[in-house]
């Protein structure tokens, strides 16, 4: 019975789809309207698959981690079905089904495993409908309280992800909200984590305000991020230490690429090839914005997603700021977030003296934030397009940075889209 | 402390740091210590949390929003600061405690499910647990402050009793409890509010009766500052947004 709706959805996601991508809309109506005809079309079309179902949440790092993953899976030999565009809502999995397969079709015949990234929020939702049969949960970080209120509210929603976890769960041993959020869960833990010498890079939530640094969870890694220099992060698996150059930039990717290797080990098993995996991972490039690079008329430009006060200090102790034009566009619409008040739990001293320029719908909030950290902001825009194709045209050969919002961070793509070539969404 | 290096400071009490800092309240203490040198004085910062003393010298006192789990460790150390606060709040001595700070210097907070929290009275005020958050962008007239310009995010109602004044009325967003159009509370030189945002950036006239207020009290002398145009365009451009 469901099958025969379950077609009919399909069916109708396609051609909505493909109305869709004439007018150029966006990415999640498809699946939207396949769930209302067919409630359950989604966890239907994920049965059966023979790896099962990898769900990745966290605060930070989603995006880029899920590409890891897919990227040391299919170097593996698995076919993965993947949710690619950082749509991470339960209708963006359903709109990538109707995508990758044909009417009648079943995901089960093309693909091996599905490594879903869903934020907090729509992961309980799907772990409702869909047990996952691994779960990787990467960090716990203040993002977006005026949607999900508190941070301990996200990590009980880890919580419920991990005890949804039919096979292994994947976390994150130096975060102590995802130490106590595994606690209670039945399958079995991998942890992932840095080396001691690097805990003042990767400072918890707590300790970012003052806590008394709680100590680190005394679990064996099963990877371990053990170095990071000019020549690549250096990864303590199974006794042995591996140094991989990564084309990836942060000090978060090399971290959240340790989750990944761990994740990728769980669900290959015996056939998980420690060499296979390191050159997979060497590989991948950045996700679209999160230290994305592409050429303006002789510059590099890169563009780093900022969304939490975790995320944009860790991203301005990544990136040296000297000889690179840089500019902060914040925006405050849903996706965003409203509240500006994270902005004030960033330290940007290190941009001092000054940054090229600010633009976004807040962009006198950062201004602000910059005048007390005795930055000046050569420019504040309001109308965002102009001035940013502006700053990335200017001084031509000096590499430029745009820290952005999610909004802005497609406002931005925009903007300089006809003045380069870039991965379409 | 030696007369001489003590007449050009200001000794700024940061209530609870480690448990109620959660809405870019550190950004609450960078603008009082920043603009307390623009006006030519010394800031010094006393952080006290749960289980310090309340430093010798308190010139301004300021407190902010926390998790659940926070205030309630905090509450209970609260406690034994309760005479001391109420006697530094009617010697005039300038507070400004945010959202659950501000909640706590009320009588009590009563939750919907949790136990009661008990408050210390500065503010004759109650706060109940209500069912909906309240959350959002905030305009707020001040008699003595002018606009307040703001972001909230609560889900306590708060009731002013009868010894205590509102500080502003609400004219976007909720307020105090969404229904009387109060926002805050004020008594002699202490106030209470649900604004963040943070609040002082983008108020700088609640930041410099802080300062001000405090020089005073302590006989010092203070410069005037000139406002960088940045913080009206900023004040313009938050009230202009949804809520
Ligand atoms: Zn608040």
């Amino acid at each position: 019975m469901s099958g025969l709706r379950d077609t009919t959805a399909h069916a109708l996601g396609k051609a909505l789809r493909a109305a869709a991508r004439v007018r150029g809309g966006g990415s999640a109506y498809p699946g939207l309207a396949a769930e209302r005809i067919a409630p359950g079309f989604t966890a239907r079309s994920l049965t059966g698959l023979p790896r099962g179902v990898v769900v990745i949440s966290g605060t930070n790092g989603k995006t880029t981690t899920t590409r890891v993953v897919t990227a040391l899976l299919e170097a593996s030999g698995l076919r993965v079905f993947t949710n690619r565009t950082g749509s991470n809502f339960v209708r963006g999995v359903a709109s990538q089904v109707i995508a990758d397969v044909p009417v009648g079709g079943r995901l089960a015949d093309r693909f091996d495993v599905a490594v879903l990234e869903l934020d907090e929020a729509h992961a309980v939702h799907f772990v409702a409908d869909v047990p996952a049969t691994y779960s990787l949960l990467l960090n716990v970080m203040r993002d977006q309280l005026d949607r999900f209120g508190e941070i301990d509210t996200t990590a009980r929603k880890l919580a419920v992800v991990a005890q949804a976890t039919t096979e292994a769960i994947v976390a994150n041993r130096d975060d102590p909200r995802l130490v106590s959020a595994v606690e209670a869960a039945v399958s079995r833990v991998a942890w992932f984590g840095h080396g001691a010498a690097l805990a003042d890079t990767f400072p918890t939530d707590d300790a970012l305000y003052g806590a008394v640094g709680e100590a680190a969870s005394a679990e064996a890694a099963d990877v371990e991020l053990v170095d990071l220099t000019d020549a690549g992060a250096a990864y303590a698996i199974d006794g042995a230490e591996h140094l991989v150059p990564l084309q990836l930039t942060g000090a978060y990717n090399a971290l959240n690429s340790a989750a990944a290797l761990s994740l990728a080990r769980q669900v290959l098993g015996a056939e998980a090839d420690t060499a296979t995996l390191l050159a997979a991972l060497a590989e991948v490039t950045p996700a679209f914005g999160r230290g994305e690079k592409f050429s303006v008329e002789g510059s590099e430009v890169e563009i780093v997603l900022v969304k939490n006060p975790g995320g944009f200090r860790l991203a301005l102790t990544s990136y040296d700021p000297a000889g690179t034009d840089t500019a902060i566009v914040i925006n405050d619409h849903h996706a965003d977030g409203r509240d500006m008040s994270w902005l004030w739990d960033v330290d940007f001293s290190s941009l001092a003296p000054g940054i090229a320029l600010v633009a976004g719908t807040r962009s006198y909030d950062m201004a602000v934030r910059l005048l007390y950290d005795e930055v000046e902001a050569a420019e504040v825009a309001v109308d965002l397009a102009p001035a940013i194709a502006r700053f990335a045209r200017a001084n031509p050969g000096t590499p430029k940075r745009i820290y952005c919002t999610y909004t802005a961070m497609l406002e931005v793509r925009r903007a300089l889209e006809r003045y380069t070539t870039m991965e379409a969404l | 402390m030696t007369s001489e290096t003590s007449r050009g400071e200001l000794h700024i009490v940061n209530l609870y740091p480690r448990h109620m800092n959660i809405y870019g309240d550190r950004g609450n203490m960078l603008v009082l210590t920043r603009r307390t040198t623009w006006h030519g004085l010394t800031p010094v910062v006393h952080e006290v949390n749960p289980g310090d003393e309340l430093p010798e010298r308190a010139d301004i006192i300021v407190g902010g929003g926390g998790q659940d789990s926070g205030q309630v460790t905090v509450a209970d150390d609260l406690q034994r600061h309760g005479d001391a606060l109420r006697g530094l709040a009617a010697d005039g001595v300038p507070m400004l405690m945010i959202c659950g700070m501000y909640q706590l210097f009320g009588h009590r907070f009563v939750p919907i499910e949790e136990p009661e929290l008990p408050g210390v009275g500065v503010f004759d005020m109650e706060t109940v647990g209500g069912p909906v958050r309240m959350i959002g962008n905030v305009v707020a007239e001040s008699d003595d402050l002018g606009t307040l310009i703001g972001y909230e995010n609560h889900s306590g109602r708060t009731l002013l009793g009868a010894g205590v004044a509102p500080l502003a009325r609400v004219t976007q967003g909720d307020g105090n409890n969404g229904d009387d159009g109060f926002e805050g509370a004020t008594r002699d030189n202490v106030i209470g509010t649900y604004l963040h945002g943070s609040l002082l950036p983008k108020n700088p006239a609640v930041a410099d009766f802080l300062i001000e207020t405090a020089a005073r009290r302590a006989g010092l002398e203070t410069v005037e500052v000139s406002e960088h145009d940045h913080i009206e365009r900023a004040r313009r451009q938050a009230a202009e947004r949804p809520r």
